[in-house]
């Protein structure tokens, strides 16, 4: 494969291995668009933080309370998603990085949805697996 | 410092981060954690939240050309993936519990080995020879890629596959302890370890880096550790560092300069080093 290498599923790849392949690409082009996405709402969210407090663009004793330890801001879902509504700066940015996490967790699931697909029974499980730790993650951090 | 000082100034940091971390073959998060947490004194569990979530910005963009060149050896990904998230489960567990101080300790010494890394000469040792390992052969991990300077397709055998679910779980208990992508283990686990080609090594190292760390920046998240003040500026400094590096310059090969780069590595290690073992 040379520079035209769009053809992916060459006729080297164990044959049922193309979808696979095929659907990583195709996976792999939506992160990247997930990506930019998440990092736009970063940035919009990191503009409000500022549009809202206008009085951090001058004084220095808030930059504390912001960035040592016991720094209040919103780090469960209902918290970000309510001050999201109320188009809070650091909710917004919560978005983002909350989006950004998640979409390798996408990645993995939409993979599975492949294995099934091919009926391939071991990497289905092996996939699934991995899934069910990701989402056990936010959960041991709850319970903390 | 004005707050719209610092978020500008870590938004630099992390773009001069990315950029090296890119050239260097290392990722942005061995580079910024020091900068944040030395020079910018933000809270190191704050410095390795805000990276961790940076690093899978990094490893989601470059996943895409390695995948559709077909050098990743996606089946490998997936059956090393268990091990490395629940290392990185275990990492991201165990820094809630342990002192700051001693997160400053351990990300030294696996700041400094990993300089050293840098020096290895990689010798391929993938073979199409030999029978490859019972579970290797059972989750049919065995490949093959082609190879730009040969020409042509280059079959290779897997083989010790529980050798590599080991280290992999010490690579995401790395990845998690310290929030650093910790390819610098990832990759010998396979080119070494389970005798995969260094390039196929490379790319699913990089594809199985943005899972990793997608399992403890749950579980920093969920914990509150994942300050969007300062990850916000650092996720898209780092990202824009570590595009601009491998657009404009590729890969560092020069042998003066990545020593000069590994000797200040070290000195940085130390610093890392000397500041947990002060404690204050």
């Amino acid at each position: 494969m040379t520079s035209n290498g769009s053809d992916a599923a060459s006729p080297s790849a164990p044959p049922e291995d193309r979808r696979v392949v095929r659907v990583e690409i195709v996976i792999s082009w939506v992160l990247r668009v997930g990506v930019v996405t998440s990092l736009a709402v970063v940035l919009v969210g990191l503009v409000l933080i500022f549009v809202h407090h206008p009085e951090l663009l001058t004084s220095t004793t808030r930059l504390q309370d912001l960035t040592q330890r016991g720094a209040v801001f919103p780090h469960t879902l209902s918290e970000v998603f309510q001050g999201a509504l109320r188009t809070r700066g650091e909710a917004i940015v919560a978005v983002g990085l909350l989006l950004l996490i998640l979409t390798p967790v996408t990645r993995v699931a939409v993979s599975i949805l492949a294995f099934v697909y091919q009926r391939d029974r071991a990497y289905t499980f092996i996939t699934l697996t991995v899934l069910i730790i990701l989402l056990m993650s936010f959960v041991i951090g709850r319970l903390e | 410092m004005t707050a719209l000082e610092f978020v500008l100034i870590c938004f630099f940091v992390s773009i001069v981060g990315g950029f090296i971390g890119s050239l260097l073959g290392l990722g942005g998060g061995l580079i910024v954690i020091p900068m944040l947490t030395l020079a910018l004194k933000v809270d190191i569990r704050y410095a390795i939240g805000a990276s961790i979530v940076s690093i899978i910005a990094t490893s989601s963009g470059a996943a895409a050309a390695y995948v559709r060149e077909r050098m990743t050896n996606l089946r490998v990904a997936m059956v090393l993936e268990i091990a490395t998230t629940l290392g990185a489960l275990t990492g991201g567990y165990m820094a809630g519990r342990i002192a700051g101080r001693w997160l400053f300790v351990v990300f030294g010494v696996v700041m400094a080995a990993s300089a050293v890394m840098m020096l290895r000469k990689r010798r391929n040792l993938a073979s199409d020879e030999g029978e490859g390992t019972p579970w290797a052969n059972y989750l049919r991990l065995h490949g093959s890629y082609y190879d730009g300077a040969l020409q042509k397709e280059v079959p290779y055998r897997v083989v010790r596959a529980r050798l590599g679910l080991g280290l992999m779980y010490i690579a995401g208990m790395m990845s998690g302890l310290l929030g650093i992508g910790s390819g610098v283990l990832k990759v010998p686990a396979m080119d070494l370890g389970m005798r995969l080609p260094i390039k196929v090594s490379t790319a699913t190292s990089n594809f199985m880096i943005g899972v990793t760390a997608a399992a403890s920046a749950g579980l920093y998240f969920a914990r509150g550790d994942i300050n969007p003040f300062i990850a916000g500026p650092v996720a898209a400094g780092i990202l824009v560092g570590a595009m601009v590096g491998a657009r404009v310059m590729g890969r560092l090969h020069n042998a003066l300069i990545r020593y000069v780069f590994v000797v200040v590595l070290l000195i940085v290690s130390v610093q890392m080093l000397l500041r947990g073992l002060k404690g204050n």
